[in-house]
């Protein structure tokens, strides 16, 4: 099978790697790179447990060709701490019980990151809505959705 | 959280430290960050891939199996059929003594549903594997199926599995589990009324996010560390042990971290094949469900029929209940002869009822073998109860939630499995329940007590 390379930078970092043509971004990442936070659930586009955010757009890494996002820049939930400290959303889903297996939280964070990237004051119908993408199968949703509402809320009043 | 310490003042222990307190979960900080190592992020140099070839048929007679094409395919590193497996006929339960074995790791003569296991392919990618797997031809004979317990239970139905020899497990009390309490039949002539209604329910897939797998790494000296999802750590461990005939000291499993399971991970199905994959070929092996596979391979809830006969009083006092309940076990058994007598347990309800007569079957069909389920063998058969004691209220006029309280057990009262009741809190619960809900009942209700001084 044809190696090809690709090269982006994952959470701030240089990757460079020969890759099989044809490797979803989702396995690319997790069996080549080492990084396995983002999950696979269906691997068919379908539960959101793979989302990762590529130049600022949520995406499902697992209907993603990785040959295709040389010279991107990928985020995904193993970056988003800072120096040790959780981000909001992190800190929001482990304050107000949002994850059960935590499975599907990675994409459920990445899903809510885009969200309040783009719009830090959510309603409830926001939040929903940039979820709806995403399957859990645990917490029946409602923690999940007032742990992004909270993480806005606390963004804001940082931003204050 | 609030703790309504009136209930019970004068009985209950106020030194308690840990419950209504907060605690944060142990595991949510690596779930959040990602670090959580659920068992397929675990990658080994050198693993290689199991898929599995399964039939296409419900019912069907296996006259051969050629794997010489699937062999020469590129990247195939090991194909397994059944005489590979060192003790291929099995069942879960056999550990708690509940025979017999009646399942196959891998199909041996004949297969009973529609996507039974039947050759597992190794091969250094997934691709490799499912590409294989394709070309393995197993020559089939159709059998007649049967998809109904009804059907399944009528003289000359087809067999679906031999080991039992007949279409429902045979309990030591016979083909059946049984509960006798009174005179059923003597309650009914003394009834105001009585009410007979069945119901019915299809299976239920748990559908986890994270699909049921397992990766195996060889440790050298025979021994094999398995990293699984599953649920049921000992059960798949000692049946592991029991199926590849090798001692437990030689199979180490880490699980724990399960992406969703609600009873679906507590079968035995991926992790001994995977075992002996890594046994035969020396190398770790990962077989993990494609989402297909997981939906219409895993073990549903079963599918129940129940069947409701009350007799009850206009003054509102249930005095007989017989109920016959059906299982579809499916092809196998696996949990389902234990859930079927946790039904016959369970009918009574928790309700004191002077006449019950129960009878529970297990029933074999050629669907997909069902299993474990959050409450199963009892959550259907709460939702009829509970329609049924509905019903029984409307049927004498009366408020069903005032309707329940005359029957709720009490402590002291004696239970249809002579068994006498303790700690019941069923009165106060369905008090509160009144308040939280905004249905009132009448003031004699709220002045009831569970709690029966010297009961
Ligand atoms: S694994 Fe990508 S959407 Fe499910
Ligand atoms: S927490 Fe288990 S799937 Fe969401």
């Amino acid at each position: 099978m044809a190696k090809v390379p690709v090269q982006f930078t994952l959470n701030g970092s240089e990757k460079a790697e020969f890759i099989d043509s044809g490797t979803t971004l989702l396995n690319a990442l997790r069996d080549k790179i080492g990084d396995t936070s983002p999950k696979g659930g269906c691997h068919q586009g379908t539960c959101g447990a793979c989302s990762v955010i590529i130049d600022g757009e949520l995406r499902l890494s697992c209907l993603t060709l990785a040959e295709t996002c040389s010279g991107t820049a990928i985020t995904t939930t193993s970056g988003l701490a800072e120096g040790g400290v959780l981000h909001p959303l992190q800190r929001a889903f482990l304050d107000t019980f949002a994850t059960q297996c935590g499975f599907c939280t990675p994409g459920m964070i990445m899903a809510a990151k885009v969200l309040l990237d783009h719009t830090p004051n959510p309603t409830r119908g926001d939040v929903v809505e940039a979820l709806s993408g995403n399957i859990c199968r645990c917490t029946g949703y409602e923690p999940i959705i007032q742990a992004v509402l909270t993480a806005a809320r606390s963004n804001s009043q940082n931003a204050a | 959280m609030e703790l309504r310490k009136n209930y019970f003042a004068d009985v209950r222990k106020d030194d308690l430290h840990e419950i209504g307190q907060p605690r944060p979960r142990s595991d949510s900080p690596g779930h959040v960050t990602g670090k959580t190592a659920f068992f397929a992020d675990r990658n080994f140099p050198g693993m290689l891939h199991l898929k599995m070839v399964r039939s296409p048929h419900h019912h069907a007679r296996i006259r051969s199996i050629d794997t010489s094409e699937a062999e020469k395919h590129p990247g195939v590193v090991k194909v397994l059929t059944a005489k590979d497996v060192p003790h291929n006929v099995y069942t879960i339960l056999i550990l708690i003594q509940v025979g017999p074995e009646d399942e196959t790791v891998l199909a041996d003569g004949k297969v009973r549903w529609k996507g039974e296991a039947v050759v597992a392919v190794l091969a250094e990618t997934e691709r490799a594997a499912q590409e294989a797997a394709a070309k393995v031809k197993v020559d089939y004979e159709v059998l007649p199926a049967v998809f109904d317990m009804e059907e399944a239970l009528k003289p000359g139905a087809p067999l679906v599995n031999e080991y039992h020899g007949q279409n429902y497990y045979l309990y030591d009390s016979g083909e059946c589990r049984k509960v006798r309490f009174g005179d059923v039949e003597a309650g009914f002539a003394g009834a105001d009324h009585i009410l007979e209604q069945s119901y019915q329910s299809s299976p239920i897939e748990h559908a986890p996010t994270e699909t049921t797998g397992c990766v195996v790494a060889p440790e050298g000296n025979d021994r094999f560390t398995c990293y699984t999802n599953t649920q049921a750590m000992f059960f798949t461990l000692d049946n592991t042990s029991i199926i590849l005939q090798m001692p437990g000291s030689k199979l180490h499993f880490v699980g724990g971290t399960v992406g969703g399971g609600f009873g679906g991970k507590v079968d035995v199905i991926v992790e001994p094949i995977a075992i002996l994959g890594a046994k035969l070929t020396g190398r770790p092996v990962c077989f993990i469900y494609s989402r297909e596979e997981e939906m219409q391979i895993s073990s549903p809830r079963a599918a129940e029929k129940v069947v409701i006969k009350d007799g009850v009083m206009k003054d509102g006092r249930i005095v007989a209940r017989k109920v016959t309940g059906y299982t579809d076990a499916g092809a196998y058994s696996r949990h389902s002869p234990y859930g079927a007598q946790k039904g016959a347990g369970h009918y009574p309800g928790p309700y004191t009822i002077p006449n019950v007569w129960i009878d529970t079957y297990c029933v074999y069909t050629n669907r997909t073998p069902s299993s474990a389920m959050r409450g199963f063998g009892v959550t259907i058969g709460d939702f009829a109860l509970e329609v049924q004691m509905d019903k029984l209220a409307r049927l004498i006029g009366m408020d069903p939630l005032e309707f329940r309280f005359i029957n709720a057990y009490r402590d002291g009262d004696m239970k249809a499995h002579r068994q006498p009741t303790e700690g019941a809190a069923l009165i106060e619960c369905m008090q509160e329940a009144s308040r939280a809900a905004n249905w009132p009942v009448a003031e004699k209700y709220m002045a009831m007590s569970s709690y029966v001084k010297g009961a």
